[in-house]
């Protein structure tokens, strides 16, 4: 009985919600073209950022202030589970995935993924990960025991709801996910090049996403591995973590961190990818020393696989590995310095356009810098035997993380968002967005260096009323609200930038790269009918040198 | 109280850690305002003037700049490496297997187990126990060197004490060890610094350090059992607590209650708090905490007991008088 729906094959690169004559809604649930798949990510990860920016805010205000009753003890560890979690793998992750799996293929002059249906697949396991994990706050609560969820901490005797198990099972949906669009951005680059694009004239936003996909594909199995024995221990009463039946409780830290570390410059790697095209394009120069932008990639990539154990100073592993660890992970701030100072050398001499995008990008420089300088501070393992643990330690990861992988998605996101959408985001209330984030991070951020020195340690639902906690602590919050108070400006600009944003057509930004060689923006459900080949590292600029442009751009091509 | 920072070092651990701190900032605030004026320069004088469509200079690079870029760093890492294990061995000696623990630190969920063991070496053996046991506050000796054993009796926690220098995690089924030198008697607060569940944030740890001959009075008198109850009040407070669980849990020498599972009750009266520093040591406190621990403490291992008020004064005035 019942109507049969017919599943609509995509009519336009960009569809509507609409869900009448099927069409609309459904497009975007059966889609495959990676245009569609690339925004769908990239939208999953805005919906997380807001969810976990709103837990961050949560605990924020339970912070506020000494002694506050605000949060439960219980509900506050949730939600900093969650924040972390939710920002590592629901946020990052399908942002790092969305900008690949869009660009990639525009990049390299390809019409599709390898793989279609495997980066559909990979996407909904994403989502529905992401959906399992917060699914656990409606079946008896959230997970508890922090993002990389310590052993014995996390085992069924000490954290008895389903929080974790949901934990363990979300992950590995979405672990599951990514290791499928890794190999199909492998393969994809590896083999839909347009003719001419050696590997060393790959864009090198291509360079560091396929870097980092044997970084991802290295990586997530040590955490799948670690995922299932923790369900083992849990469902089937094992014992691989638990030290009563004889199990070790380091053993879990061993195989997190073997994938966490990895997974930081797995986070991070696309974000550099982005800056250095943004730097070119807004510098209007080629990227200085491409071989070595491009090489420090390989180096960090190798390096921060025998780097594990600098989480680890702590838990006395003795000398040797102490030593042994430490080394490495001073030795991985060598080729990241490398890369700043690129950037740095990429805009001298240029004529540098002070776009959103290049804003941030700008601000990185800095703000990465504070955060890999205590990041060398920790690699030098006795002053991690002081700060790590603390705030010092919590400010030190959001300089990377929001000065280096967040503010890297925003400008890929003002950048990007002319092609993807063929509107632009309004510049001028884009640089207040800017300005507010950037005082908000800082604001929220900075002073927290100084409370890890003052012994706050991290991960406390609240504090004795100190000397100087109070005021740092509401300084903090105040200014992580500023922070909040942007996200929510940005959200606003997108929204109407989707509505009368001014049309960017094709190529807004006069840039280097083949996406800006599709006719229109969005891009047509099929790329590129033909391109010549390449000759460059800057193919599309080339082509518009050589007036061979293969899809002459007509006043009549208005886009959509 | 004063600021209790890592800046402000008062243990020979603690200042050889700061010192390489210290070193490490100056450098980091070089480079730091290095990549600062760089910024600024480049961005200042390479601006694109208004209406200037022109590219940038064809630039695609300069091999000696490249040089410059990895061998400085390379320089300047190798140096702070050779610190780093100089300060490493000052700070943190291997042990000699022979050598006996000066102190024993076990975590729990969510308090500190402290216990002494007293061996020949230590003044009065003979009318001493081998151990003195507590909890919580952690006298120590200043002007010697320490060696502390860190176990844990559940999850992993963290001892850090940041004017006494080095962290070190408590795990389960491994021992740790610390060595501690303070040069100076007086207060230092600290606190679990490794996520151990529910009531993390309230697994602070209050080190008082003692001049060695105060140290010594010190441990003797807790070398002493509890004192018999005074007053009626207090030995139907000490019945209650041998007849109604408590002892269950919880140990006060002297009397049959032995148990492990809580903090050394013996010579309660003496800490200045509670519940590692949540509350200070009173009648009041103690009356509240066993009539509603899970609404002071939430998720801490001590049930809520359906004692009468009555009882309840009695028992918090017989812990009180434990000094």
């Amino acid at each position: 009985m019942g109507t049969t729906i017919k599943i609509p094959e995509p009519s336009a690169p960009f569809p509507g919600l609409g869900v009448e004559n099927a069409q609309g809604l459904l497009q975007w649930i059966s889609a495959v073209d990676h245009k569609i798949i690339g925004v769908m990510y990239l939208l999953t990860s805005v919906v997380f950022l807001v969810l976990g920016g709103v837990l961050a805010l949560l605990m924020r205000v339970q912070l506020a202030i000494p002694m506050n009753h605000f949060l439960h003890p219980e509900v506050f560890n949730q939600f900093f589970t969650m924040h972390g979690t939710t920002m590592i793998f629901f946020v990052a992750m399908p942002a790092i995935f969305g900008f690949a799996v869009y660009f990639i293929p525009l990049m390299i002059g390809a019409n599709e993924m390898a793989f279609p249906r495997l980066n559909a697949f990979g996407f909904w396991l994403t989502f529905f990960g992401g959906l399992l994990l917060y699914f656990s706050f409606v079946a008896g609560g959230a997970p508890d025991a922090g993002w990389f969820n310590y052993a014995p901490l996390n085992e069924r005797n000490y954290s008895y709801n389903h929080g974790i198990d949901y934990f363990a099972i979300g992950l590995l949906v979405s672990g599951i996910g990514s290791v499928a669009t890794s190999i199909n951005i492998i393969v994809t680059v590896l083999h839909y090049r347009v003719p001419g694009m050696a590997l060393n004239k790959l864009p090198l936003f291509v360079w560091m996403i396929f870097v980092n996909s044997f970084l991802l594909l290295a990586a997530f199995p040590a955490l799948n591995a670690a995922l299932a024995e923790l369900l083992l221990d849990r469902e089937l009463n094992a014992h691989f973590f638990n030290t009563a039946g004889g199990g070790s409780a380091l053993l879990w830290q061993h195989l997190f961190w073997i994938f966490g570390h990895p997974e930081v410059y797995i986070v991070i790697l696309p974000a550099f990818a982005i800056y250095s095209e943004v730097f070119q394009v807004f510098s209007r120069k080629p990227i200085f020393g491409y071989a070595f932008v491009a090489a420090s990639s390989v180096a960090i990539a190798l390096l921060s696989f025998g780097v594990w154990a600098h989480h680890m100073f702590a838990v006395g592993l003795g000398d040797t590995v102490n030593s042994f660890f430490g080394a490495s992970s001073m030795l991985i701030a060598i080729p990241t310095g490398v890369k700043i100072f690129n950037w740095i050398a990429t805009m001298w001499g240029g004529k540098i356009h002070f776009s959103v995008a290049m804003l941030f990008a700008i601000s990185f420089l800095i703000e990465f810098t504070i955060g890999g300088l205590t990041g060398v501070a920790f690699a030098m393992f006795p002053i991690d035997w002081q700060l790590t643990d603390t705030y010092y330690v919590v400010a030190h990861m959001h300089y990377v993380f929001i000065g280096g992988v967040i503010s890297g998605m925003l400008a890929g996101l003002f950048y990007w968002f002319p092609k993807i959408t063929g509107k632009y985001l309004d510049e001028k209330a884009g640089k207040w967005f800017f300005w507010l984030f950037v005082i908000g991070f800082n604001g929220t951020f900075l002073i927290q260096h100084v409370l890890g020195m003052i012994g706050m340690p991290r991960r406390v639902y609240t504090y004795p009323n100190l000397p100087w906690y109070g005021v740092l602590n509401f300084t903090s919050t105040f200014f992580a609200f500023v922070m909040g108070f942007s996200i929510l400006l940005l959200v606003f600009i997108m929204r109407r930038a989707m509505r009368h944003g001014t049309p960017a057509g094709p190529d807004p930004w006069n840039a280097y790269t083949l996406e800006w060689a599709t006719r229109t923006s969005p891009p047509p459900l099929k790329n590129f009918e033909d391109l010549p080949a390449v000759t460059s590292r800057r193919a599309w600029w080339d082509m518009k040198q050589q007036a061979v442009n293969p899809h002459p751009q007509t006043k009549n091509d208005d886009p959509i | 109280m004063f600021l209790q920072a890592v800046e402000d070092p008062q243990s020979f651990q603690a200042e050889h850690i700061n010192r390489l701190f210290n070193q490490f900032n100056i450098a980091a605030a070089c480079i730091l305002l290095l990549v600062v004026f760089l910024v600024i320069y480049v961005t200042t004088k390479y601006r694109r003037r208004h209406g200037d469509d022109s590219e940038g200079a064809p630039i695609e690079g300069n091999r000696r700049v490249e040089i410059l870029m990895i061998g400085f760093p390379t320089v300047l890492l190798a140096w702070f490496f050779y610190k780093t294990l100089a300060v490493s061995s000052a700070v943190m000696p291997p042990v000699n297997p022979t050598r006996q623990p000066d102190i024993i630190i076990t975590g729990h969920q969510f308090w500190w187990e402290v216990s002494y063991p007293r061996n020949a070496g230590t003044p009065n053996p003979a009318n001493s126990p081998n151990y003195v046991i507590t909890a919580n506050e952690v006298h120590l000796p200043v002007g010697r060197p320490l060696l502390m054993e860190l176990r844990s009796a559940d999850v992993i926690h963290d001892w850090w004490v940041p004017q006494l220098g080095n962290k070190m995690d408590l795990v389960p089924g491994n021992k740790n060890y610390l060595w501690l030198n303070i040069r100076r008697p007086g207060d230092y607060i600290g606190a679990c610094s490794e996520f151990c569940g529910q009531q993390h944030a309230w697994m602070r740890i209050h080190v008082v350090a003692q001049e060695p001959a105060d140290f010594a009075r010190w441990l003797d008198s807790n070398a002493r059992n509890a004192n018999p109850p005074a007053d009626a009040l207090a030995r139907a407070g000490e019945t209650l607590f041998q007849t109604r669980t408590c002892a269950g849990c919880h140990r006060i020498r002297g009397t049959p209650a032995d148990g492990a599972a809580g903090p050394d009750l013996t010579h309660v009266g003496n800490r200045s708090t509670i519940l590692t520093g949540l509350l200070s040591t009173n009648e009041e406190n103690l009356a509240s905490w066993i009539d509603h621990p899970q609404e002071i403490k939430q998720g801490s291992y001590m049930p809520s007991f359906m004692f009468s008020k009555d009882s309840i004064k009695a028992i918090a005035h017989y812990l009180e008088q434990l000094k």
